[in-house]
């Protein structure tokens, strides 16, 4: 349906759009009953090669109308329609895993891996006792991911192969393979199961293998010649033949050194001693590990049970016993040792990579710039919380936004060459008594705090506009900046709001805003 | 009797050429003087410069703002001269930020040059400077302070000359009509800026500013006051041009003014 007139503007639909009060249906229907509201909206994740969009998962809804894995985007919205398509994030989906795994390490075996893209590696030997058996353990591990919003399924076998072939192909949620039965339990399973290469999966589709126990009879000769030596090495190592350890994710664990004492400590020497016997073992750890800290978190345990807590920070990674001492000796006077400390505890949270630097020949002659960061460090030390830093130039006319805070050791970038004053007022003062010639003059005198000026030179206007996407009051607003020198030689740098020709820039008031010297 | 007596109570001439030996020894050691560049000034300093192992004061001639922020770029610029060389640093301590840093760059102090720490007191500020001083990696130390005692400012004496480092004491007014540098100090030298007005230009403008820079007070040397152009993009001082016809110029001030 189209109205007359311009072809370019969609008309809106004459019917359509009536509102209740012009005698339009003031109750809206109820909506129908769609596949979304009965089951949920399906959804597929796709994938992107070139110009061709691939399902690379679907949701049991999309499974049960008949979506698979590996069709064409454009199969799947032709077969569903209101379809819930996003792209697969592979990246997202690996970093769960790698998640998943150091959980694992750290809760329920010391060797687990992620298992290609979509799966997990455990080795529960020894481990399953612990959680009350491994049928047990595995209600419990569909417990958590459920929590977690995941669905899976688990296979126990006495190799990763047959597990891995059980898990996704046995169809069950949970399947536990009595040890030695592996080579029956995996007959029946397709040899996609198997982990294969492509081209090995085309061969044997070609000869007509369909079942890994199409594989058993097979003269291995020809099979390793057909198919591939790497498909014969999978079939071994799911059977069991050949054996296939699984490489363990390892944990990050902060380098840390402790100390229990025999007696409980107070003085101030013995605390020292015992720091520098921590920051020995601790530099000790970091150098075995290539690794530098750039904040250390020494724990003090009372004899009371309390906790005394010391902590530093460093500029740049170091792992220089001599610093480290210097900056918690810095710090012994914040420890209440009470009636006595019995253990103490230094752990480095945040550590970065460290590897051995090149030593400076000491011939006397090098330019070099001496290093900073260990000043750095013990200045930020005498002025806790707040450390030492350096000021940057911030993409912004105008000039209180113009300056920021970066950290000490960062490079800054300097601002352009406008004449700019080198102290500035906290904010902006109003002046009065203000004899100016608009809109481009600079006064010719004003009074600021009490006392009155005359000036006898101006440079200027330097006009700054408003930051309208800061704040809709910046919009129109406009401030010329003048640079004037007043009879005692003063020099100063006012502004005035609004350019002196439109109403809305500002409302002509005078303020003083720097000092040149 | 009384001719020999006499000659024995003169130093024998060994030990006072060790004497002086020892002595440009240690002139030597304590660092070069950082000159001005203007023989106005050097001649008159005793050291012909800046020692750059040694504490300097510098105050604002009144309690005003505008001689504080003239002496505050004297201090920068000083500052600025002794971190020519590339990848130095000169560390500036103070208790209220009110620097706009765009300002100390266009006197050669760009922000890579100068590391800040604002403490919570005086004494805060005096030991980050102490430390930054003994560590004697740094070009130049600025410290902002209302007040110094005479310990405060030997301890910086002795801690500028064991880093071999230039110290420049800013001293901030707390009470408007004493000046800062009247107390007792160890100070080198002790500098007095304020503003004066600059020559006019022969068109509507301002020109270069120009400070009247005092030195009230220094070791080995007498006081004495000049009028001095400020600070270029490099930091360096200038004498004024001399004025040819100083009543055309009077004329266009009171033109200009008006």
């Amino acid at each position: 349906m189209r109205e007359m007139g311009r072809r370019s503007e969609s008309a809106e639909h004459p019917f359509k759009a009536i509102p209740a009060d012009e005698g339009g249906a003031s109750i809206q229907p109820a909506p129908a009953p769609t596949w979304k509201t009965l089951w949920g909206q399906p959804m597929i994740l796709i994938t992107r090669t070139g110009q061709r969009e691939m399902v690379t998962a679907a949701c049991p809804v999309a499974l049960e109308l008949g979506l698979r894995p590996g069709m064409a985007a454009a199969h799947a919205r032709a077969l569903v329609t209101d379809l819930d398509v996003r792209d697969a994030d592979p990246d997202a989906d690996r970093a769960w895993l790698d998640r998943l795994a150091l959980h694992a390490v750290g809760h329920w075996t010391p060797t687990a891996c992620p298992s290609s893209n979509d799966g997990m590696w455990l080795d529960l030997t020894g481990t399953t006792h612990l959680f009350g058996g491994e049928a047990r353990f595995c209600r419990r591990l569909l417990r958590f991911l459920e929590r977690l919003g995941f669905t899976g399924s688990i296979a126990i076998a006495g190799t990763p192969g047959a597990a891995h072939a059980l898990a996704r192909y046995s169809g069950e949620a949970i399947t536990l393979l009595p040890p030695g039965t592996e080579t029956k339990a995996i007959a029946d399973l397709p040899l996609t199961a198997l982990r294969l290469e492509p081209q090995a999966l085309l061969s044997a589709a070609r000869f007509g293998l369909e079942r890994i126990a199409d594989l058993y009879p097979m003269p291995r000769a020809p099979l390793a010649r057909r198919l591939g030596l790497a498909t014969v090495r999978r079939l071994d190592q799911a059977r069991g033949l050949v054996a296939e350890p699984i490489a363990p994710v390892v944990p990050f664990e902060a380098p840390r050194a402790e100390r229990r004492l025999l007696e409980p400590i107070g003085t101030a020497e013995a605390i020292t001693q015992v720091i520098g016997d921590l920051v020995d073992d601790l530099v000790v750890l970091l150098q075995e590990r290539g690794m530098g800290l750039r904040a250390a978190h020494l724990t003090c345990v009372i004899v009371d049970g309390t906790e005394q807590h010391v902590a530093i920070g460093t500029a740049r990674a170091t792992r220089d016993a001599r610093h480290l001492k210097r900056m918690l000796g810095m710090r012994i006077e914040r420890i209440d040792p009470g009636p006595g400390i019995e253990a103490m505890m230094l752990v480095a949270p945040r550590v970065e990579e460290l590897r051995a630097q090149t030593l400076e020949a000491g011939l006397g002659t090098s330019d070099r710039p001496p290093d900073i960061a260990p000043l750095i460090d013990q200045l930020a030390g005498r002025i806790e919380p707040d450390a030492p830093f350096r000021l940057s130039s911030h993409e912004s006319d105008v000039p209180e936004r113009a300056v920021r805070r970066v950290e000490a050791l960062a490079k800054p970038l300097g601002w352009p060459t406008w004449k700019r004053p080198v102290r500035m007022l906290r904010r902006p003062e109003l002046l009065s008594h203000v004899v100016a010639l608009l809109p481009d003059h600079p006064p010719r005198r004003f009074t600021w705090r009490g006392s009155d000026y005359r000036v006898v030179a101006g440079d200027g206007p330097e006009r700054i506009h408003g930051e309208w996407w800061r704040k809709p009051q910046e919009m129109w607003a406009v401030r010329d900046y003048f640079r004037v020198e007043a009879t005692g030689g003063e020099r100063f740098w006012i502004f005035r709001r609004g350019d002196g020709v439109d109403a809305p820039t500002g409302d002509l008031s005078w303020y003083m805003h720097g000092l040149f010297g | 009797m009384v001719c020999p007596a006499s000659t024995s109570n003169r130093p024998p001439a060994a030990p006072l050429a060790a004497l002086l030996a020892e002595l440009t020894q240690a002139r030597a050691a304590r660092g070069p003087a950082l000159p001005f560049g203007i023989d106005a000034i050097d001649r008159r300093l005793a050291d012909h410069g800046l020692d750059g192992a040694a504490l300097h004061e510098i105050a604002a001639a009144s309690a005003t703002l505008s001689d504080d922020a003239a002496a505050t770029l004297f201090a920068a610029g000083i500052a600025a001269r002794f971190a020519t060389q590339p990848g130095f640093t000169v560390f500036w301590a103070l208790t209220r930020f009110d620097l706009y840093a765009p300002g100390l760059e266009q006197v050669g102090l760009g922000p890579d040059k100068v590391l800040y720490a604002q403490g919570t007191s005086d004494s805060a500020v005096l030991a980050m400077t102490e430390d930054a001083l003994r560590d004697g990696s740094l070009a130049c130390v600025i410290a902002e302070v209302k007040s110094a005692d005479q310990t405060a400012t030997r301890r910086l004496q002795l801690a500028a000359s064991d880093g071999k480092t230039p110290m420049l004491l800013y001293r901030r007014h707390r009470v408007s009509d004493r000046c800062p540098l009247s107390g007792l100090s160890s100070a080198m030298t002790r500098w007095r800026i304020g503003c004066v007005p600059s020559a006019r230009l022969p068109h509507p403008g301002v020109g270069r500013a120009r400070w009247s820079v005092k030195l009230v007070r220094q070791r080995n040397g007498n006081p004495f006051s000049l009028e001095l152009d400020a600070c270029d993009d490099q930091g360096r001082l200038a004498l004024p041009a001399p004025a040819p016809d100083r009543a055309s110029a009077a004329a266009g001030a009171a033109s200009q003014a008006a």
